[in-house]
């Protein structure tokens, strides 16, 4: 079959090989639970297909058997400090997050608001300070967008010296994509009135730390948005119900939940977390300040730790990548460590800031094995290699435990090995 | 419906909009006496920081009574941050951040302490209270001396150790 011929090292195929070989060839593939051969006993009715089902629900849940597919909780008895709920990469297929595996940080759990209580504000440095109810709100016109929502701590374990070994939720499970629909900033902005002097915005939240971030004033009139909704429901609690701020490709923090309170003023607050959380120490002793961008990222969610190759043959690679500049243009994977890439097939449509599922056939031949994806962006930002990223930003000094955060903004390669058993593995390479 | 009352509808339709500015006007005007209670957040410079005065010793009693089961005795740290000392941030780069080590500007340990602490009776500590924590916490970290009242005038000329220690990530995004 000319199709399967190998266009990289180990067993990488070309991306079009399952679109121009048709069904027979994706029926060859085994996906990665298969156990065995099919077992050859005669078909036969199985009970639910011999009686009515359960009643419809009023609001959906996923079927009994998918009971594993759920966050990871950083503090599930919420002791007096931040709880983090991470997004199950490698359970999940194309770009949407549903919204209850939706990755959550809160900084004091998740605010419980009355949405006919609930006011935004906007004031200071503006002609004419105004208040906002939800009920006003929802008369604006609306917009909506796919796009993903990082924490700037996504990815930290792989600043350790060492492979921390955990699944790709727990390495990069602080990011998700939804469709937020909301009003533009811009168009508050505009009623509002925006005094020449601002040049940032102090937003707040109504949490009980009042969590607040600085943002330029550049960025909340090009696509800042006060969403409302997210894949079409209300925001989740732990997303910010009723309103959070969208600051679409920027920093999560900054993405201010259960917002209140919009300042307008000259020069930026310094908050607790621009000040001093999100601001990454250097191998100089200096610290970045004002990262904001979610740079060009992508990781490979399956396979990955967790998943067995249960024999050799076909399997599908796939993965998500991102950018905070833009479209993804391009992805590459490796099988071989990087010593040779292939080109992955982009699923459509490619937006902007949002994720973006990538996908590469692999013949795998039963030999060890090291999996790398990399991403390009369309501003032309190439995702750095791990060795790269680390010449620039070091690395841990002691191997942290894998929910800790030894620094901040990793956004390079991340290699899976595997082993002749078809066990995958973290490792650096 | 006729093109003649179409036409009747959408000229009053036209009417109505002309009456307004370009968006919906939903929004209710408010007045700074009304946001206040709201208004709380602090810059380097030390606008909008409130009446009020607190010392050291004054801290260190209000510290042992709402901080400490957090926080340690004598600011040490305990189950969350100790908030004295640190160490070199050339340490490595998971150095533990600090306020001594890392903060840039004293500012926001007054913004943060009367945000967002204590972390289960979140804004209800008085002015005064939180001035002297945070001289408390400065004096701690002998940032000022023993005695020194921290309040609107003094608080924002502290000039905390790390102040110089930041390079904007991207500056054309500021
Ligand atoms: C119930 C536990 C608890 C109590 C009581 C408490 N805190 Fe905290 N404190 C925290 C937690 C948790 C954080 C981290 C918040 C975060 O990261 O979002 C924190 C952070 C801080 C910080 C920032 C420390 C740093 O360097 O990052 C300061 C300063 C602080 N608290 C001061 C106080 C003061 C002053 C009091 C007493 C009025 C107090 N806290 C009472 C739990 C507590």
């Amino acid at each position: 079959m000319k199709n399967l011929e190998a266009v990289a090292g180990n067993g990488l195929l070309d991306r079009r090989a399952f679109l121009r070989g048709g069904a027979a060839l994706a029926a060859a593939m085994t996906g990665y639970t298969l156990a065995g051969p099919a077992s050859a006993e005669p078909l036969a009715d199985d009970p639910w297909s011999r009686a009515p089902g359960t009643n419809v629900p009023a609001y959906g849940v996923p079927s009994r058997f998918e009971k594993s597919v759920v966050r990871t909780l950083s503090n599930p008895n919420g002791e007096p400090r931040t709880q983090h709920g991470r997004t199950p990469h490698h359970l999940l297929q194309g770009t949407y997050t549903p919204n209850g595996l939706h990755f959550v940080i809160s900084h004091a759990g998740d605010a419980d608001i009355d949405p006919e209580k609930h006011r935004l504000v906007i004031h200071g440095l503006v002609k004419r300070p105004l208040l906002f109810t939800l009920d006003a709100l929802a008369r604006y016109p609306m917009v909506s967008r796919m796009t993903f929502v990082e924490c700037g701590g996504n990815s930290a374990p792989l600043f350790s010296r060492e492979p921390i070994q955990a699944s790709v939720q727990a390495l990069h499970g602080l990011a998700s994509c939804a469709e937020w629909t909301g009003v533009a900033l811009s168009a508050l902005l505009e009623e509002t009135g925006v005094d020449p002097k601002a040049k940032w915005l102090v937003a707040e939240g109504a949490d009980a730390p009042a969590l607040s971030r600085s943002v330029p004033l550049a960025k909340a009139l090009d696509d800042a948005m006060i969403a409302l909704y997210q894949n079409g429901e209300r925001l989740m609690p732990g997303n910010g119900y009723p309103m959070r701020l969208l600051l679409p490709g920027w920093e999560g923090n900054m993405n201010v939940k259960w917002l209140r309170r919009l300042k307008l003023v000259e020069a930026p607050a310094m908050s607790y977390y621009e000040s001093r959380t999100y601001a990454p120490i250097l191998p100089n002793g200096k610290a970045y300040q004002f990262y904001f961008l979610q740079e060009v990222k992508s990781f490979i969610t399956h396979p990955s730790p967790g998943l067995m190759l249960k024999a050799p043959g076909f399997y599908e690679i796939s993965g998500i990548a991102y950018s905070g500049n833009g479209r993804i243009s391009k992805v590459m994977v490796s099988a071989d460590g990087g010593q040779s890439w292939a080109q992955a097939a982009l699923h459509e449509p490619v937006l902007s800031k949002a994720f973006t599922r990538f996908r590469v056939p692999w013949n795998w031949n039963g030999g060890p094995a090291v999996l790398q994806s990399r991403a390009w962006d369309e501003a032309g930002n190439v995702q750095p290699t791990r060795a790269q990223i680390i010449a620039v930003r070091g690395q841990a000094a002691k191997v942290p435990r894998v929910t800790a955060f030894p620094s901040q903004h990793y956004n390079g390669v991340t290699s899976w090995a595997i082993s002749s058993a078809g066990a995958v593995s973290h490792v650096y390479a | 419906m006729s093109t003649h009352k179409l036409t009747a509808a959408l000229s009053i339709f036209a009417v109505n909009f002309g009456c307004l500015a370009a968006g919906p006007n939903l929004g209710k005007p408010i007045d700074a006496a009304e946001i206040a209670a709201w208004d709380i957040s602090i810059p380097p410079d030390g606008t909008g920081l409130p009446p009020g005065s607190g010392t050291p010793a004054q801290g260190a009693s209000i510290y042992a009574q709402k901080c400490a089961a957090c926080h340690g005795e004598n600011g040490k740290g305990a189950a969350n941050a100790a908030v004295v000392g640190g160490a070199a941030l050339t340490n490595g780069i998971d150095t533990v951040k600090t306020i001594a080590n890392f903060w840039p500007y004293s500012t926001t340990l007054f913004d943060f302490i009367r945000r967002a602490m204590p972390y289960q009776q979140p804004r209800t500590l008085t002015n005064d209270e939180v001035y002297a924590l945070t001289a408390y916490i400065l004096a701690l970290n002998k940032l000022i001396g023993e005695n020194e009242a921290m309040n609107a005038q003094t608080l924002p000329k502290v000039k905390m150790p790390n102040r110089d220690g930041f390079i904007p990530r991207f500056p054309d995004k500021l």
